[in-house]
């Protein structure tokens, strides 16, 4: 391991990490609400009552429109994807299937899980981080 | 108005997850690749959102009802079981093989790029294959 320097970002990661948990504050304060975006999608999907459809919907149009709120400020950062179709394909299948069985992802369980201190959101997080290495590595270094 | 603070939260959200390049999914594999030329950049997104998250949540604890009114919802399950475990096993897989998780996913849709349509509908698929396996056998 040989830590990348040049790409090293503190400043804005922190921030919008900042941001992260302030949003995923807001929605457990005012609504009660925990913000697992996977959980939150996977609701849409289920029947639900009309007032259950509607937050979950207008929090993932607040996802949808981030971007071009953010243009209105500043240049959008670069965006680099090196997965193919095929690629992303698989991993938003394995991605939507994962998170749904695992109840949560990133947000459920690494943002809002750890901030309350749950063993099962900190096993989830450890592994999903250690998949999530191995088949980088697996890709990366193994493959190639 | 929980419609409007759910939008609100939202669009905060996105806006972090694109200010800390949570969204630029080679930002994300640069982290993941922790034997390589390892970039710790997102160690600090996780830093900043559970450090202001752990302060929140603590002195929310003792609410019984959401500012805007009704019951603080909390997450039931304790269990260490093998949905957990494996569930986020294939995640990590997922996320590993794209560098996006779903609230990036949403981020890159809403930024225009095929790419994130064709990720976010296989993932709705993955969603859907998973109630439907959960139906059906007693696996999970």
């Amino acid at each position: 391991m040989s830590i990348d320097w040049a790409s090293f970002t503190p400043f804005s990661a922190f921030g919008g990490g900042l941001l992260i948990g302030l949003a995923a504050l807001m929605l457990f304060a005012f609504n009660g609400r925990i913000a697992g975006v996977s959980s939150i999608i996977g609701g849409l999907l289920e029947r639900r009552t009309p007032a259950e459809l509607a937050w979950r919907a207008a929090f993932v149009l607040g996802l949808l429109l981030a971007p071009s709120l953010y243009a209105l400020f500043a240049e959008l950062p670069a965006v680099d994807i090196e997965a193919g179709w095929l690629r992303l394909l698989i991993a938003g299948l394995l991605v939507g299937f994962g998170a749904s069985i695992g109840s949560g992802c990133t947000s459920g369980h690494g943002v809002c899980g750890l901030s309350r201190l749950s063993l099962r959101s900190l096993v989830a997080t450890l592994c999903f981080m250690a998949s999530g290495f191995a088949t980088v590595y697996l890709f990366r270094h193994l493959a190639s | 108005m929980k419609v409007l603070l759910s939008l609100l939260v939202g669009l905060v959200f996105g806006l972090g997850l694109i200010l800390s390049s949570m969204s630029n999914p080679a930002k994300v594999l640069g982290f993941l690749d922790l034997f390589g030329s390892w970039d710790p950049s997102l160690a600090l997104v996780m830093g900043g959102a559970v450090g202001i998250g752990m302060l929140g949540f603590a002195s929310l604890r003792k609410r019984s009802q959401a500012l805007l009114g009704g019951p603080m919802m909390l997450p039931t399950a304790r269990a260490i079981d093998r949905p957990l475990v494996t569930g986020s096993v294939v995640f990590g897989i997922g996320w590993g093989l794209g560098g996006i998780c779903p609230g990036p996913g949403l981020v890159l849709v809403g930024s225009g790029l095929g790419e994130g349509v064709v990720f976010v509908v296989a993932m709705l698929a993955g969603m859907g294959l998973s109630a439907l396996l959960k139906r059906r056998s007693k696996l999970f």
